[in-house]
């Protein structure tokens, strides 16, 4: 989980150009950091890209948008990480 | 091509679903209101008219792999590249790669040729959504006129074996050194 963390937040900084020490595995990516959507979307082609796997962006916005999820269970680093991991080990069971 | 109308891309050559590929051809024409301004007495391709020009072919290619459930939309470009100017005539040959195929997006690469010369190249981002309302038909009805799709609308028989037809062959990415990455994707 913390190396996974120490991933996102580092592509977080790089790709919306947001200061690394403000980012914590509490930080809400949107209320906290201000990402918008266009940047959460290159953030998530880094993370496809960096964990081999395929964000399901799609499935998750439609969840909060129906209020069957709230947004922090995606959009907390920690709760996001989370689900990266399940999504790696995902996939590896797989191969 | 008919550059004031957008109607950048005149037929798909190639397409392989498969592997996120698409070839098509576009020829400029000789006389545009738009080298009226550009440049009056030296006209040339604007490079953000090629730049639309790399994304309808990134946008086709999207289309045709998702069987037009959804739209793509540009919401990027990066590392844009502007080799050569393009001017009234020219003759261009267009590729577009998929590179990464995302949740509601898209990444592509795409490049443009004449005679073989590369002309341009850029990494396309896009948004992909379910069409808009009214949307659907009129981009089906240029991907009939264009090729990819049937008048009927259904895939174009053969159009992925037209990649082997003969006088169509050109480079691909992966020859110009833009495969770098692993290959291509793109759109608005």
């Amino acid at each position: 989980m913390s190396d996974t963390f120490d991933r996102v937040a580092d592509i977080i900084a790089e790709t919306a150009d947001i200061p690394r020490d403000t980012i914590t595995p509490e930080s809400h990516a949107i209320d906290d950091l201000g990402i918008d959507s266009l940047a959460f979307l290159d953030i998530a082609f880094a993370i496809d890209k960096a964990f081999g796997i395929k964000l399901p962006l799609e499935q998750w916005t439609q969840e909060v948008n129906e209020g069957k999820v709230p947004a922090e269970e995606y959009f907390v680093l920690k709760n996001l990480c989370a689900r990266i991991d399940a999504l790696v080990a995902e996939k590896a069971a797989k191969v | 091509m008919r550059l004031e109308y957008f109607e950048m891309i005149d037929r798909v050559v190639g397409l392989d679903r498969a592997a996120g590929t698409l070839r098509a051809r576009a020829v400029v024409p000789r006389e545009s209101p738009v080298f009226e301004g550009h440049f009056p007495g030296h006209p040339l391709v604007p490079g953000v008219l090629l730049t639309e020009t790399m994304a309808q072919a990134s946008g086709y290619l999207l289309l045709a792999r998702c069987g037009f459930s959804h739209m793509p939309f540009l919401m990027g470009v990066d590392k844009a590249r502007f080799r050569s100017f393009v001017g009234p005539g020219a003759e261009l040959d267009v590729e577009a790669s998929l590179e990464h195929d995302g949740s509601g997006y898209a990444v592509t690469k795409a490049a443009i040729r004449a005679e073989g010369k590369p002309l341009c190249n850029a990494e396309l981002r896009f948004k992909t959504m379910p069409f808009p309302a009214g949307l659907d038909g009129p981009m089906r009805e240029r991907a009939a006129t264009i090729g990819l799709l049937t008048e009927e609308g259904l895939p174009q028989a053969g159009l992925e074996a037209g990649l082997a037809q003969p006088g169509l062959a050109q480079p691909g990415l992966a020859e110009t050194g833009l495969a770098e990455t692993g290959l291509a994707e793109t759109g608005r």
